[in-house]
């Protein structure tokens, strides 16, 4: 099991935004929603490769920008009848602060 | 709590719908128990046609598997017939002596086939057409007979003689009425239709009223005899002379019925416990047979089981297509004209396109199409809404595509294009694909189609071809959305204008707010109505709301164009087109320095550095802003460009500065949202080499003064600006295209561009805001400046304020190697 990384305060995701990771895994998207959860998906649309976090965020959703296909923060599902997974991974808070793990 | 029970009898089209929209409202009101008749879960009974004609199987065309009763907990009895009601038990049973009670009660029960009491009528080979069973029928006497005859040239008589010859038999269609499907449509359609058939290889008899159905050695229908004396060969017969609301439970139970059972616009029969919706049902004197209406009345009726208590159904007007694979027919509303009616008709006979529009006091009352059915789905809404088209009548005929649609070869014939034909260009999605997904997953409206195959997803040119080959799939099932009143979005069931006004109305201030007073279905809406939410508050209470960024579509929110590889562009304003060599060094250096990799001059007159790391984009703009340039909203619902040619102060036939005036307009502004883009061009004389002709606002100038044209549009659709009045001053031009677009502003529904707006409005209620009254023109100018007099560059505050700075920074992680907690 990999380690936890220190991403960033929560505050400096604004409610329903993202912010960009750069990792060995490439860009991970951090998403925050209104209800000051976080969620972390690869930053990057199973359709064309869109940056999911320049999408909206609506509820545990994320509309990409590119095309609108819509993602479940949680899982990276696509929303039907779309079919594609972007990889989710595991964040927290603790403390005020934004955690991330690679695995 | 116990649930409530509701019982649903009749498990075909209407009544699953109508479960299927209480499932969605109240998932876990009811304990669901629904009986049929047929052995079968509720299929899609609009494409047993298909299945006739060996396009498809029964497996195809079954809409809620048996595992969807599952799924929903609802008890489903197939094979089951009801024969009683016991409204004071509150019980419904079967002959074979099984019982149900039910808190509510639905009755679904469709209509069944109307058999004339001919002699005969009852041998063997003499069916109706309703069923998978009739289906299967007529498939198999295909293959062990040759002659067929169907009685009734009517939509259902026709699409069975199709599929009969389709497989193999000599069919012979017999009609009562002197042209075919005179109920749909007038005899010189009918006509060409009938042509078009017997090319197929169908027989017609017309005219022709049957003796009686003549017995053959095998016990089996051998022939049919006319009045007239004649006779021909039938080893099958198929009767589709029109159907009949199957109301015999109901009666039985002493429900009242006329011509159906009677329910109210709730949907609520005598009983107030017992519903009813669809074929089974008189609404208003009507009963329906067409999917479309039941479908309505489906969603009304679960809004009342689902104790919501606010949907009315108030009828609908339907429209027709036969589903003919290769047969281009539409019709709707009033098509045979008459009294005080005016009939505007187009007559191709060669080449096999008809077209009738029937017009009453101004409004269009009834279409017939035949052979180019493209503009049906249009000419529908104009009807279904009752629109004025006076402004549009002398080129109402040529329809909504004539006027300058691009991007599928101006095609227009749905029919007639082979399966791998492109239909949406943005997409790339073929006809076959599209067609293949109505059918495989039960597809009944646009919103669907555009999910499930994203055609006329996009810049939504194609949509009326996509509509037709809807129609044409499902038949009279589909239904173009009212404009009016649509819903922004799946999260709530308020159209634009409901939202607009409220929030001028009830003062509302914050998208939480409107979504929580207006009963929002999502928590934070969606990517559709929260950029449409942020536009109506900023605009109606400028100063007061505040801007959410997190509500704008990323270009809005980065001040800058997402390109398809997640890079950004930048576009430097330059006012009215002009710029200098200072600002154009300062480019080059800024293209250099952050290896732009390309360079290139815009449909709008100025440069467009492409391919901007999105970690740059604050330092490219501090680079420009040293050179005092701000960006362009190259991308924003917002003012865009403002075009000028080069007018009086350089052209030997220029009449007015249209570079100066150009660059007044484009200062004056600058950062004006609105709800959709806005363009403008100042030409220096009606040589026009702005092209001010396809603008939001276009000036021309003339030797007295300017012209100002507005609503035109160069995108999707040409539209050309029109006319709305003649100014003599600078000044003036500032003032009545301010105030246009401050009505446009505070009326406009979000994504909707000035031609659209004027559209709907009329250029009527334009003049009269902005011409007809000094007053209130000035009004509006003054609210336009108000609104923007505060506008803080998004530039210059990315690069000074740290915090909006963070937006644009990646994070690099300083990744912790081994293991930890
Ligand atoms: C950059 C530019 C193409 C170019 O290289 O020339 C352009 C690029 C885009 N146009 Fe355009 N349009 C550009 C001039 C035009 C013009 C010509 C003009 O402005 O004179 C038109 C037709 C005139 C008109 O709008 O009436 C035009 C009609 C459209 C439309 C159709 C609008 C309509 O109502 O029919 C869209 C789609 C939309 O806005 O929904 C569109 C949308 C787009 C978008 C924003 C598509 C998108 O959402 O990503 C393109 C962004 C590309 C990018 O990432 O940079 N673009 N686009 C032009 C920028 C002009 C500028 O300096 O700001
Ligand atoms: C071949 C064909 C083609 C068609 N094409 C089109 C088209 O292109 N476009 C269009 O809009 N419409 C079309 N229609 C009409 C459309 O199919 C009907 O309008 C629609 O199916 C009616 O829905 P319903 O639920 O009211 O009735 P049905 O779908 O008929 O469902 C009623 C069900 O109730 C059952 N039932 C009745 N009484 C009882 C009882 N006492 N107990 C238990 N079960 C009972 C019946 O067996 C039946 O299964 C077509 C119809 C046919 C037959
Ligand atoms: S720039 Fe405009 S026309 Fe060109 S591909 Fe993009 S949207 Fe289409
Ligand atoms: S890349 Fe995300 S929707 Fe197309």
């Amino acid at each position: 099991m990999s380690a936890w990384n220190r991403v960033c305060a929560l505050d400096e995701i604004a409610p329903l935004g993202s912010r960009v990771v750069a990792s060995h895994h490439g860009d991970i998207a951090i998403f925050r929603t209104d209800r000051d959860t976080v969620f972390a998906l690869h930053d990057k649309c199973p359709h064309k490769g869109g940056p999911l976090s320049q999408g909206i965020v609506h509820g545990d959703t994320v509309t990409c920008p590119l095309h609108g296909w819509k993602l479940g923060l949680a899982d990276g599902q696509a929303v039907a009848p779309d079919k594609g997974c972007s990889k989710p991974f595991a964040v927290k808070i603790d403390g005020g602060e934004v955690w991330l793990r690679l695995d | 709590m116990k649930k409530q029970k509701l019982v649903v009898v009749g498990n075909g089209m209407a009544g699953i719908r109508a479960v299927e929209e209480l499932l969605k409202l109240a998932p876990d009101l009811y304990d669901i128990t629904v009986f049929g008749s047929e052995p079968h879960p509720n299929y899609n009974r609009i494409l047993l046609s298909p299945v006739l004609a060996g396009e498809m199987t029964i497996q195809d065309i079954i809409l809620n598997p048996l595992q969807w009763y599952a799924d929903h907990d609802i008890t489903l009895y197939t094979g089951k017939t009801i024969t009683k009601i016991d409204r004071v038990k509150r019980t419904v049973s079967t002959s074979d002596g099984f019982e149900e009670t039910y808190d509510r009660l639905l009755l679904a029960t469709g209509s069944t086939p109307f058999i004339p009491p001919i002699p005969g009528k009852d041998l063997p080979g003499v069916i109706s057409y309703r069923d998978i069973r009739d289906t299967d029928e007529m498939i198999s006497a295909a293959s062990d007979y040759q002659h067929a005859v169907v009685i009734g040239g009517g939509l259902l008589g026709l699409e069975a003689a199709n599929g009969l010859a389709l497989r193999g038999m000599n069919v012979t269609v017999v009609h009562l009425a002197p042209w075919l499907m005179e109920r749909q449509l007038d005899r010189v359609a009918a006509g060409m239709l009938q042509k078009s058939l017997e090319a197929k290889g169908l027989n017609f008899l017309l005219e022709k009223s049957t003796e009686a159905l003549i017995r053959g050695e095998a016990g089996r229908v051998s022939a049919i005899r006319f009045k007239d004396g004649l006779e021909i060969p039938a080893d099958l017969v198929v009767v589709a002379a029109g159907i009949r609301p199957n109301t015999t439970l109901a009666e039985s139970a002493k429900l009242y019925c006329n011509k159906g059972i009677v329910v109210n616009d709730t949907m609520q029969t005598y009983d107030p416990r017992i519903y009813a919706v669809g074929e089974c049902v008189a609404h208003r004197g009507i009963a329906y047979g067409l999917v479309a209406p039941l479908f309505e009345q489906a969603k009304v009726c679960a809004n009342h089981l689902a104790n919501f208590g606010i949907a009315r159904y108030t009828g609908s007007v339907t429209s027709t297509k036969l589903k003919v694979t290769g047969i281009d027919l539409f019709s709707a509303g009033n098509f045979m004209g008459g009294e005080g009616t005016d009939e505007i008709v187009l007559n191709d006979p060669s080449g096999g396109v008809y077209k009738k529009l029937v017009l009453k006091n101004d409004t269009l009352v009834g279409a017939v199409l035949y052979g180019d059915t493209a503009d049906g789905a249009w000419y529908f809404q104009m009807v279904r809404e009752a629109k004025n088209v006076n402004e549009i009548r002398d080129h109402l005929m040529f329809g909504q595509s004539a006027v300058g649609d691009v991007g599928h070869a101006g095609e227009s014939k749905a029919a007639s294009l082979p399966d791998t034909a492109e239909v949406c260009g943005c997409n790339g999605v073929c006809k076959g694909t599209i067609v293949k997904a109505i059918k495989s997953q039960g597809l009944f409206t646009l919103d669907e189609v555009r999910k499930h195959t994203k055609a006329s997803s996009s810049c939504g040119s194609c949509t009326g071809l996509v509509e037709q080959i809807l129609a044409s799939t499902v038949g009279g099932a589909y239904t173009p959305a009212q404009s009016k009143d649509k819903a922004v979005c799946g999260c709530t069931d308020h159209s634009h204008g409901t939202v607009r006004a409220a929030i001028r109305e009830r003062h509302f201030l914050t998208i939480a707010q409107v979504m929580k007073e207006m009963e929002w279905k999502t928590p934070n809406g969606c990517a559709s109505c929260r950029p449409a939410l942020n536009y109506y508050l900023i605009s109606t209470w400028p100063g007061e709301a505040k801007d959410d960024p997190q509500s704008r579509f990323i270009n809005e929110r980065a001040h800058a164009n997402i390109q398809k590889d997640g890079t950004y562009s930048v576009v430097p304003r330059m006012w009215g087109g002009l710029t200098t060599p200072a600002e154009l060094r300062a480019i080059a250096d800024v293209a250099e320095k952050y290896q732009v990799p390309t360079v290139k001059m815009t449909g709008g007159a100025r440069v467009d550095l492409l391919g901007i790391k999105k970690d740059d984009l604050p330092k490219v703009w501090a680079d420009l802003g040293q050179a005092g340039m701000v960006s362009g909203h190259a991308y924003g619902k917002s003012i865009r460009t403002v075009k000028t040619c080069v007018g009086a102060e350089h052209c030997r036939f220029g009449t007015q500065k249209s570079m100066s005036m150009g660059v007044q307009l484009e200062e004056m502004l600058f950062g004006m949202w609105s709800p959709h883009k806005v363009k403008l061009a100042v030409s220096g004389c009606p040589r026009n080499c702005a092209e001010a002709g396809i603008k939001d606002v276009g000036v021309i100038g003339v030797d007295s003064g300017y012209e100002i044209y507005v609503a035109g549009n160069g995108g999707i659709k040409t539209e050309v600006a029109q006319f709305l009045c003649k100014v003599k001053t600078d000044e003036e031009v500032k003032e009545y295209s301010g105030a246009f677009l401050q009505l446009y502003r505070e009326e406009g529904f979000y994504l909707e561009r000035t031609c659209h707006y004027v559209e709907r409005v009329g250029l009527d209620h334009v003049k009269a805001a902005v011409l007809g009254d000094a007053g209130k023109r000035r009004e509006l100018y003054e609210r336009l400046l108000f609104a923007l007099q505060d506008y803080e560059d998004p530039w210059t505050e990315a690069v000074a304020k740290p915090a909006v700075r963070r937006e644009y920074q990646t994070i690099v992680l300083k990744e912790v190697s081994g293991v930890t907690a």
